[in-house]
């Protein structure tokens, strides 16, 4: 458990909170970032403008930290090109399918205790743990 | 002033993803792997963020609706109902996130590194989303958990207001 960060881990939790709470706080809405992104990828009229902000806001807090702390940004992806697009359609086809990812589900739905939230949550961790479980012990972490 | 709100919003939660470590994939695979190297961070990432919300979304709802935008909140209706078609989304949202370590949020905003297994993942996943969204057409009548969809009148509604306080005198 060396790469335990128990104190950076909670401090950008605690942050992750607050920018969902202040969203519906002042706007109303739900920070699911699978949906504010895919509503902007099947667009409606007049409804892309405060997506496209908030996926503005994402874009550009990660700028910020390659000036600030660019070292939270540096990590290595070592999964083949075949295996990241195939993780990538699944996440995308995923998220809608099951009506909202880890932000959605995770911080918002958990958040106000909804069953719904917790079931979809219990079951995209349980099917992220197979695989990653899979993937590094029985494929050697190569695929 | 609503539209910066949001995107001040949008740069806290990048800041915050960055910040717990969730922007490194090898973090995330790392929970997700808890028979090898166990590395808990991702519980302490969910545990300060739910509880935050829970309290923030306890407070927000003592208020008839949101500061700044006229109407109601727009929450998810469905909170207790499971159908099989939403826990085939979830698995295989799961299998891509355990395969990669990468969810919507962080690759955003690793995005900006410029990194091509991001950049390749990204555009997978927005191909992935666009392809669903195109073929369930019932999408644009439904309201995601994750905060797409209806009740776009409410905004239109605050953006007139807005336009309008602007032109009075």
């Amino acid at each position: 458990m060396e790469n335990f960060t128990p104190i950076a881990s909670l401090s950008g939790g605690v942050l992750l909170g607050i920018a969902s709470a202040a969203l519906l706080f002042f706007v109303g809405r739900i920070a699911g970032i699978s949906g504010i992104f895919g509503g902007l990828l099947n667009a409606k009229q007049d409804d892309t403008l405060w997506r496209a902000m908030f996926i503005g806001g994402l874009l550009a807090g990660g700028v910020a930290i390659l000036f600030v702390k660019p070292d939270l940004l540096s990590f290595e992806v070592d999964r083949s090109t075949a295996s990241i697009i195939v993780a990538g359609l699944l996440v995308g086809i995923g998220a809608r399918l099951g009506n909202g990812c880890t932000s959605g589900h995770g911080i918002c739905g958990i958040g106000r205790l909804s069953p719904r939230s917790m079931i979809a949550v219990a079951t995209f961790m349980t099917a992220g743990a197979v695989t990653a479980i899979v993937v590094n012990h029985l494929l050697g972490g190569r695929i | 002033m609503m539209h910066l709100v949001i995107f001040l919003c949008g740069f806290l939660f990048s800041i915050g993803l960055a910040l717990s470590g969730m922007t490194q994939p090898s973090k995330v695979v790392g929970f997700l792997d808890f028979v090898g190297n166990w590395d808990p961070s991702l519980i302490m990432v969910m545990a300060g963020a739910v509880f935050v919300y829970f309290v923030g979304q306890r407070i927000t709802m003592m208020r008839d609706g949101p500061k700044l935008v006229p109407g109601g909140f727009q929450l998810p209706t469905r909170t207790a109902d499971f159908d099989t078609s939403m826990i085939v989304g979830n698995v295989l949202f799961g299998i891509g996130w355990g395969l990669v370590g990468f969810c919507p949020g962080p690759a955003i905003t690793a995005s900006v590194t410029g990194n091509p297994a991001v950049l390749i993942f990204l555009v997978s996943m927005a191909v992935g989303m666009y392809i669903y969204g195109a073929i369930d057409t019932r999408l644009s009548a439904r309201e995601p958990d994750g905060g797409a969809g209806l009740h776009e009148h409410a905004m239109l509604v605050a953006l007139a207001e807005e336009e309008k306080r602007h032109h009075l005198p």
